[in-house]
């Protein structure tokens, strides 16, 4: 039995209308690893996941989750969206968010069971909004919203998790509470990718980081890859504008 | 009371009531869709492209509904294609492929020169409804319920959530043209109720108007159709006594409903979300 990475990057380029937007990304990701996806603005994070995952086309390079193609693993993968992809006074109330959870391992025309509809009910209470339940989902705080993701990806129970930008805008508390649901899961055995772009807390949340810009520029623990030396470099031309940013909050 | 007594009397008016009862059923089911996906315009498009092919089905001596798919359909493709292979955005692609069908369409029906003139279609008469176009309309309700009954689940999560959808790995694009395809089925099947230029309205207003009362899809689905349904029976009812157009009167009717909606709605309503405003301020 040979060991097989969670996922497995080779040579990924993406670009759009002949601009490139990332180039030759080649990294591989042990599975039971919470991983950090840093970079500055536009440095391709979205793009890196969103072509990992094929939902937008790649023109070059490889992407094997466990030594399989994509396409064999994708129930066993969760996506949440950034915030802002979500169109928040959509007619569905915070129950029915959640139970979309159950979907994938469904299959097609079957309806959701009381089982499913337990198993959602559970993994609400998991992020605290079970009471909120017959909301709307725009009734909802930025934290409850981004809570009541969390609590759909769990409902998908996937041994992978992508979550893009999810502490965007959201309170103190959820922040910590999806967390810590995140580092259960990860002690767990998952393998968690999330896109971030608060360096702060960077060392503290990830096992592991992957920083980016527009190509690969260090993977490693996070408190290797976090030198000041490393960030001055790719932050370069941003780090003015990340303290400025910094002293808003 | 003289239309009830009528109804029972008159085949032709059976057939329109039924024909637009189902029609307001048919478009608050698919307009949910629509209004949600942000298509409006889609649907309004997708109307005016079929005329080409009502035309066409004229000089072939086949009944309207094969034709009037047949460039529902290639309406659909043919935006799609402009989009993805252009830097042209969605609603300028849409505009320029139905108006380009859908001035085809004017020259082709004054070539046909059939006993159906252009008002006809453009503007709808659900007291000329054939036997056989009120059982096209019937096919297509049931077709539509059965398709949106089997995939809801697969529809309701593309609406909402594409990029998890794709991620799972439903074939959204496949979705994306199945829903065209019902919308084409909706569009053709109002063509006599309403007619090609307020279909959009039968589409989109009680669909809006059921979006203004619910927190649930599935909800808001059922409420449009009702409301569809009852704007058509309401609208055939007073445009036969007054001797009115009927898809103008039942077009209106669905629009009244609607402003009651917006004004009123208990959570939605402008009247309720003014008052809690004022609550705030205090």
């Amino acid at each position: 039995m040979t060991k097989h990475y969670a996922l497995e990057v080779k040579q990924l380029s993406v670009s759009y209308d002949g601009v490139s937007a990332i180039h030759d990304m080649t990294f591989c990701i042990e599975p039971g690893k919470l991983i950090g996806i840093v970079g500055p603005n536009g440095a391709g994070k979205s793009t890196m996941i969103k072509a990992i995952l094929e939902l937008i086309p790649y023109h070059s390079g490889s992407v094997r989750f466990f030594n399989k193609p994509v396409k064999q693993m994708r129930k066993q993968i969760a996506y949440v969206p950034q915030r802002n992809d979500i169109d928040w006074n959509f007619p569905i109330l915070v129950e029915d968010t959640v139970l979309l959870g159950t979907y994938p391992k469904l299959g097609l025309i079957k309806r959701p069971s009381k089982k499913d509809k337990t198993f959602a009910s559970q993994c609400l209470q998991t992020v605290g909004m079970y009471d909120y339940r017959h909301k709307q989902i725009s009734e909802l705080s930025g934290g409850q919203q981004q809570r009541v993701f969390m609590a759909r990806a769990l409902a998908q129970e996937a041994d992978i998790l992508f979550l893009d930008e999810p502490f965007v805008g959201i309170d103190i508390a959820s922040e910590k509470m999806i967390v810590d649901i995140l580092k259960k899961l990860r002690s767990e055995g998952k393998t968690i990718f999330i896109v971030h772009h608060d360096l702060s807390k960077v060392t503290t949340y990830f096992d592991d980081v992957l920083l980016l810009n527009k190509t690969l520029i260090a993977h490693g623990p996070a408190k290797d890859v976090m030198t000041p030396q490393v960030m001055s470099e790719v932050y370069n031309m941003d780090f003015q504008l990340f303290t400025e940013s910094g002293d808003e909050t | 009371m003289e239309f009830f007594h009528d109804i029972l009397n008159y085949s032709f008016l059976q057939r329109a009531l039924i024909t637009s009862i189902l029609v307001g059923i048919i478009c608050g089911i698919i307009g949910s869709f629509i209004i949600m996906r942000g298509m409006a315009l889609m649907g309004d498009a997708i109307s005016h492209a079929v005329l080409p092919g009502v035309a066409i089905s004229y000089m072939l001596g086949i009944n309207y509904f094969y034709g009037a798919v047949f460039f529902g359909v290639l309406t659909a493709l043919g935006i799609g294609f402009v989009t993805q292979n252009s830097r042209i955005k969605s609603d300028s692609s849409i505009g320029i492929v139905f108006t380009a069908f859908f001035a085809l369409g004017i020259l082709l029906i004054a070539k046909a020169q059939t006993a159906t003139d252009l008002t006809q279609i453009l503007f709808g008469n659900l007291l000329s409804v054939r036997p056989s176009d009120m059982w096209i309309t019937v096919s297509v309700a049931i077709i539509m319920i059965v398709i949106v009954t089997l995939f809801y689940k697969e529809f309701l999560i593309s609406t909402f959530d594409a990029t998890m959808a794709q991620a799972y790995g439903l074939p959204i694009k496949w979705i994306h043209y199945s829903i065209m395809v019902l919308l084409t089925l909706a569009t053709v099947a109002s063509l006599q109720t309403v007619g090609v230029v307020l279909v959009v309205a039968m589409l989109i207003t009680p669909a809006s108007t059921a979006y203004l009362l619910t927190n649930r899809f599935s909800t808001m689905i059922v409420l449009a159709s009702f409301i569809g349904a009852l704007s058509s029976v309401i609208g055939l009812y007073i445009s036969f006594e007054h001797n009115l157009s009927s898809g103008a009167v039942i077009v209106l009717v669905a629009t009244i409903l609607f402003i009651i909606a917006f004004l009123f709605a208990p959570k939605q309503g402008m009247i309720i979300k003014a008052f809690q405003s004022k609550q705030i301020q205090k």
